[in-house]
């Protein structure tokens, strides 16, 4: 690949750190839409890294996004399983379901530490992805960062403009309500959760086999815990949603750009940007009533039993 | 087949107490199937994992005395935690960033012996305690007050400081703080004399004795006194606890600088014995385990300590698993994972009974 400059190194750099984000927030969207809180965004990522990672090993990465996506999806069950079955209470399961994942990633991993990882390839279009900057911005990523994107427009299509969207947020507004209507409450939830399970083991998956193709213990450092927070930020919209991951992203990025300069600025404090940023953007969002009234699911967190 | 959860007429109380014990029952046979899959004979790898750190007990062989203490050291930094973390998840109140209030605490008490390396006297250990407290308590002071005055989510914030304590802690000991005579080695100056806790025979200090005052002491407090009430009340019904004048953001102060102050000065007792000086890590994630702890103690101080000495046991297992059994001690993490799952499962019996209906029931179309 030839030297394309430093400003557009930064900018496919902020690409792919955004787009984790933008997976992993995008699946807990729905869930949350439907009613469900999951904290377990950052188990479930954990152990899509490290199963995604492994399994690309052997079949290459494009059967490992489908490894990762099953580790999610089996891990959210579990987590659904409880929550919505067992009517556990979801702030402390989907604390279990972090703390689980986090185990597991670790001891999975144990020996893929220190090994090169197989890496997602970047698509290249003959003449399209040679255009100087709008090239490689726009015709030369790898396919999870445009499905990431579509997924994003699928989600908010979906949520906001079909029937299935309307009964999914029926059921995150007023559980009761969508019962006595006949919608399945629990079925509809146990879908989004899987969902959200997948994109989050999706979302790990990226870390291990695109951003950085390796294995290490605890990489996923916390993203999903701000995927979490970015759905607070995007007031449950998925345009929002977007929009802050790519925010997120960039601060990450020039955290760690302004680190290679040599500022005499303690990489820790660079570092550490991405969570004061994710803790000030709380705190603007939550201020704010009038933005999170409207759109916070009514039923969010709550237990549902269906009488009989 | 399918799942019905019929609505008990009163809570359990059988099911209260019974519950972690079902739960820590079924996390041994899930052991034992994991182990089985490893190509390990179950039964010996249960023993060497849950019970050979307890055989003082029955050997009273003095050389087996020591993992018996190991155990009492491990257990109190998880059981000061824990039951602060019980008394806020009984408010309602979700502080899952008691391993970065561990972090400050640590820095925080960790000041006095690397800015005055020379003062040795009674007063530099309970300034050390006392500065490990407040480290803890204006950690936790910043989620308190975002959640109070913004509506900001305590769980979210309070889980972001765990990551910008931990670089800070690095920081510090990569930079202003390191030991200048180390050999470049991240870490402060070793901690001698007054500025560590003195201790009964080498590896038991006086640090464990701090979780059982502290258990003792929340025990009365949530049972005698008003604030343990309105502390109760509040997490039960925040609308009974609004008419009773009950104020939410007293609640959420107070429980934020108890579980805050309890793990600075969990964090200080590390450092002050196990650890000796400031490192990168200074504790295996006892933040994290101390929300299992809180749960398996049925968020009760006095249970607390009693979940802390089980969880303690998977620490320590896994030590003993990694040297005997040749397995991956990060197995622990999994075996705590899979025991607040079981635990959380089981309690769902204490409101619940559940009913497993075989035949297929006529499509449930709602009565309305």
């Amino acid at each position: 690949m030839q030297d394309h400059g430093e400003l557009l190194s930064i900018i496919l750099t902020i690409i792919t750190a955004s787009t984790p984000l933008l997976l992993a927030a995008i699946g807990e969207l729905v869930v949350e839409r439907s009613g469900v809180l999951n904290l377990g965004v950052e188990g479930m990522m954990a152990v899509g890294a490290v199963c995604g990672f492994g399994t690309a090993l052997i079949f290459g990465p494009y059967v490992g996004i489908f490894a990762a996506i099953a580790a999610g999806v089996l891990l959210s069950l579990l987590f659904a399983f409880l929550t919505l079955s067992l009517v556990s209470n979801q702030v402390a399961t989907g604390l279990a379901l972090t703390l689980l994942g986090l185990g597991i990633s670790g001891l999975i991993g144990v020996g893929y530490v220190g090994q090169p990882g197989a890496k997602l390839a970047h698509i290249y279009i003959p003449l399209l992805s040679d255009i100087p900057w709008l090239g490689p911005i726009f015709f030369g990523q790898d396919v999870l960062v445009y499905f990431s994107l579509a997924l994003t427009a699928a989600v908010g299509y979906v949520l906001f403009r079909t029937k299935l969207g309307l009964v999914i947020r029926a059921v995150g507004d007023s559980h009761q309500s969508a019962h006595a209507l006949g919608y399945g409450v629990i079925p509809v939830r146990y879908a989004c959760v899987a969902f959200g399970g997948g994109c989050a083991g999706l979302a790990g998956g990226y870390l291990s086999m695109a951003y950085t193709p390796q294995w290490v213990e605890n990489m996923t450092a916390g993203r999903g815990w701000i995927a979490l927070a970015l759905v607070v930020f995007a007031s449950w919209l998925p345009k929002r949603v977007a929009i802050g991951a790519y925010l997120f992203g960039m601060v990450s990025i020039l955290g760690l750009a302004v680190q290679t300069k040599g500022l005499g600025i303690p990489s820790q404090l660079l570092t550490s940007l991405p969570y004061i940023v994710t803790i000030v953007a709380l705190v603007i969002i939550s201020g704010n009533r009038a933005l999170t009234r409207a759109n916070t699911p009514a039923c969010l967190g709550q237990p549902f039993v269906p009488d009989r | 087949m399918r799942l019905l959860l019929e609505k008990r007429s009163e809570h359990s109380h059988t099911m209260v107490y019974l519950s972690p014990v079902i739960a820590i029952g079924l996390t041994l046979v899930t052991g034992a199937i994991i182990f089985a899959f490893d190509g390990l004979n179950p039964l010996e790898a249960l023993y060497v994992y849950f019970l050979e750190p307890l055989k003082y007990l029955w050997t009273f062989a003095p050389d087996d005395l020591w993992s018996l203490e190991q155990l009492a050291v491990k257990a109190a930094p998880l059981a000061l935690i824990g039951a602060g973390l019980s008394v806020s998840y009984l408010a309602n109140v979700w502080n899952i960033g008691a391993e970065g209030q561990l972090t400050a605490g640590a820095i925080f008490g960790s000041a006095i012996p690397v800015m005055f390396p020379e003062w040795q006297s009674p007063l530099t250990l309970v300034l050390m305690l006392v500065f490990g407290v407040l480290g803890g308590m204006a950690w936790a002071s910043i989620p308190a007050f975002l959640k109070n005055r913004f509506g900001a989510s305590e769980i979210l914030t309070s889980l972001m400081l765990v990551y910008v304590a931990g670089l800070l802690l690095d920081w510090l000991v990569r930079g202003p703080w390191r030991d200048p005579g180390g050999h470049n080695f991240p870490q402060t100056i070793a901690f001698s004399d007054w500025q560590l806790l003195p201790s009964f025979d080498g590896t038991l200090h006086i640090g464990t004795l701090f979780a059982v005052i502290a258990a003792a002491a929340l025990t009365v407090l949530m049972g005698r006194s008003l604030k343990g009430f309105e502390i109760r009340v509040l997490g039960a019904s925040p609308r009974a606890g609004r008419f009773a004048g009950f104020s939410r953001k007293g609640a959420v102060w107070f429980c934020f600088m108890l579980s805050g102050g309890l793990a600075g000065l969990a964090g200080i007792s590390e450092v002050m014995s196990t650890v000796g000086q400031l490192q990168p890590s200074i504790s295996p994630g006892y933040g994290f385990t101390a929300i299992i702890v809180a749960f398996l103690g049925r968020l009760n101080p006095i249970g607390a300590l009693v979940a802390a000495l089980a969880l303690a046991i998977s620490y320590l297992g896994g030590e003993a698993a990694q040297v005997s059994l040749q397995i991956s001690d990060k197995i622990a993490k999994v075996f705590q994972g899979i025991l607040l799952f079981y635990i959380l499962a089981c309690d769902s019996m204490i409101l619940y009974r559940p009913r497993l209906i075989f035949n297929r029931a006529p499509a449930a179309v709602p009565a309305e």
